[in-house]
């Protein structure tokens, strides 16, 4: 299995190789490996003040463990996985929610699969009965990986296939519930007002339900994921983040962003098209494997 | 998140009266500004560093007019050069026949729906076109191109069931009746990510048999500093023609736009501002300038004066 973290280990090395090897350290060049990684403007500028304010010559274990400090301490512990069962005995409601495109669909095959693997029973939701050929999509990944799937007709409402979908799962004892839903903008009013009112619907065999909201961003994405996050956060109230696409060469460093300006946690990252391409994030491994 | 970026400027220009020239010293914290807004709308690190060192040498000498205030006098000078160099040779698609187009880019950058979106507006303009289905592996690609083309009523090539080789599919759908009847012929890919080498091997083999008279490039307009890398390994393996930026109906900067046109000189086509198939739009570098910077009001302000 690749590497999950290979690209941003690959570029922290070169960092440190770079310092290494330098009589006197390049101010830009600092800066501009760490943009590189998405970190952003902000996070960056920050943390070369720091190391100038030191105020002696740099080396390059200063910048690594500067770097580090402040990408470390920025995520919190390991959520454990897989996430809690309900003593109730009806299922844990996982709503997966997103802009276009990021892997919402993909990540709910993926983590319905991984559920199953660790010897739970899931069912997934095809809640996207907008885009074309969305129901298809997960209907065939259901079909591939054997997961019992709730549908809607193309342009149904998606919070009933939801509620279909919750119902069925409590009626069979499945222990987890996966509901994918369209792609949408954080900028559109209407549709994030329809998350809204997904979740409520979800509230109403289960008022503890959903258990997780999980906003999916794709690791190439810019600033954006954070405005992204941000209204997300506001209209659903994300528990996590899945980070995918992490097998390109983007480095996810809008990841360390969004924990450190919201204190969304990533709780799963992807990192390839194949089913068993995703895993629960793990802090531990994604701090010391960048360096 | 820059809104303030003329503020900004204005702060960095406190000891310049509104009489005198722009000069090396009193433009040195303007810069810096600039380029953090640069940052801030995703415009790749190298690619900001060099705008701001070219427009910087336009901008010295220049007298600050009384009318504006200096800061806004700089946003005015940076967007200008912006729109130059975000419009540049801009040309319309080459139709010539044999008249192939060919869609490529990252996972879910909006291909597919963008396929469709085309097709749709080369038939408003009176030509024929036919859809090719090339991706073979995400689940239900096929089935989605094949709805969108019924909603645009455009047809649609789909391969056999099971089908593995690309070159197969492009050289069935070419040899079909839809293509003769067709003028022009759009083929959608997969999405790939472009480091990936057996992926992007496969699509220079598709690329080298079809022979497209345009390769268009869609790409994501949140997409952060990847947005070079992207561009450069789409160009090195099949030689893009053009950039299509989808998505623009969000709140993202765009920075990616002038990253990609100018790691590729290669201009942008279209862009994409919503889901629906009618949401293909003409590119403006303007209003794109205007984005990027964060700027659209005062550019108009100092225009007037
Ligand atoms: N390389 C790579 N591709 C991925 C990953 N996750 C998803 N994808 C691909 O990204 C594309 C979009 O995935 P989807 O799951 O359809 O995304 P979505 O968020 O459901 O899209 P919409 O429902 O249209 O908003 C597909 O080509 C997936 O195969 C990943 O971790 N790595
Ligand atoms: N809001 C908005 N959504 C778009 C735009 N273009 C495409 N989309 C959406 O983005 C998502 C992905 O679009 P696709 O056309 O499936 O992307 P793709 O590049 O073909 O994806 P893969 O084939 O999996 O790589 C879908 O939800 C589309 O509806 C756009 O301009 N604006
Ligand atoms: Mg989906
Ligand atoms: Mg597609």
């Amino acid at each position: 299995m690749p590497h999950p973290f290979l690209s941003m280990a690959g570029f922290f090395k070169n960092l440190f190789n770079k310092v290494t090897n330098k009589a006197e350290i390049d101010w830009d060049e600092l800066e501009a490996d760490l943009i590189a990684a998405d970190l952003g403007p902000r996070l960056t500028v920050t943390i070369v003040d720091e190391l100038r304010a030191l105020g002696r010559e740099i080396t390059a274990d200063d910048v690594v463990q500067t770097t580090r400090a402040h990408i470390s301490k920025v995520f919190p512990e390991d959520q454990p996985f897989p996430p809690a069962l309900q003593e109730s005995g009806k299922p844990t409601v996982i709503l997966v929610v997103g802009v276009n495109g990021t892997g919402k669909t993909t990540s709910t095959a993926k983590l319905g699969h991984l559920l199953n693997v660790y010897g739970h029973t899931v069912r997934v939701a095809a809640a996207d009965t907008f885009r074309a050929a969305a129901v298809e999509q997960l209907q065939a990944w259901a079909a591939r990986l054997d997961l019992p799937i709730t549908t809607g007709n193309h342009q149904a409402d998606p919070a009933s296939v939801c509620y279909k979908a919750h119902e069925q799962a409590i009626a069979e004892g499945a222990e987890y519930l996966i509901c994918d839903t369209a792609g949408r903008l954080h900028t559109r009013h209407n549709l994030m007002e329809e998350l809204g009112k997904i979740r409520r619907t979800l509230s109403k065999q289960d008022e503890t339900a959903p258990h997780k909201t999980i906003l999916v961003v794709d690791a190439s994405t810019g600033s954006n994921a954070l405005a992204q996050a941000k209204e997300f956060n506001k209209a659903v109230k994300l528990d996590g983040l899945i980070v995918t696409k992490l097998d390109g060469s983007g480095k996810g460093g809008i990841a360390v962003s969004i924990q450190q300006e919201l204190g969304i946690a990533p709780l799963f990252i992807g990192t390839g098209e194949e089913p068993n391409k995703f895993q629960p994030f793990q802090r531990e491994s994604f701090v010391s494997e960048i360096l | 998140m820059f809104s303030n970026l003329s503020d900004a400027l204005d702060k960095s220009f406190r000891n310049l009266t509104g009489t005198g020239k722009i000069t090396e010293e009193n433009i040195y914290d303007a810069l810096r500004e600039i380029r953090l807004a640069l940052l801030e709308a995703d415009v790749e690190f190298s690619v900001a560093k060099k705008f701001i060192e070219s427009v910087r040498e336009k901008a010295q000498g220049e007298e600050v007019l009384k009318s504006v205030k200096p800061g806004e006098q700089i946003v005015k000078i940076f967007h200008d050069e912006l729109a130059e160099l975000l419009g540049g040779d801009q040309s319309p698609l080459n139709l010539n026949a044999p008249a192939y187009i060919l869609l490529c880019g990252l996972n879910g950058a909006g291909k597919t729906t963008t396929a469709a979106k085309l097709a749709r507006r080369l038939k408003k303009e009176g030509r024929k076109p036919l859809l090719v289905a090339c991706d073979l592996y995400r689940p239900a690609a096929i089935e989605q191109l094949a709805m969108l083309g019924k909603q645009c009523d455009v047809p649609v090539f789909t391969p056999d069931q099971g089908e593995t080789d690309l070159v197969r599919v492009a050289k069935q759908a070419l040899k079909s009746d839809a293509a003769r009847e067709a003028s022009v012929v759009i083929f959608d890919t997969a999405g790939r990510q472009e480091i990936d080498d057996k992926l992007v091997e496969e699509l220079k083999k598709l690329h080298k048999f079809v022979k497209p008279k345009e390769t268009l490039l869609v790409a994501d307009a949140a997409t952060g500093q990847q947005a070079v890398s992207v561009a450069q390994h789409f160009d090195d393996a099949v030689g893009i023609t053009g950039i299509i930026l989808t998505k623009l109906d969000g709140d993202a900067r765009g920075g990616a736009a002038l990253s990609m046109r100018q790691v590729t000189g290669k201009p942008i086509k279209y862009i994409g501002e919503g889901e629906k198939i009618e949401d293909l739009a003409e590119f403006h570098p303007e209003r794109m300038a205007d984005r990027i910077l964060g700027m659209g009001d005062v550019v108009s302000m100092v225009e007037n004066i």
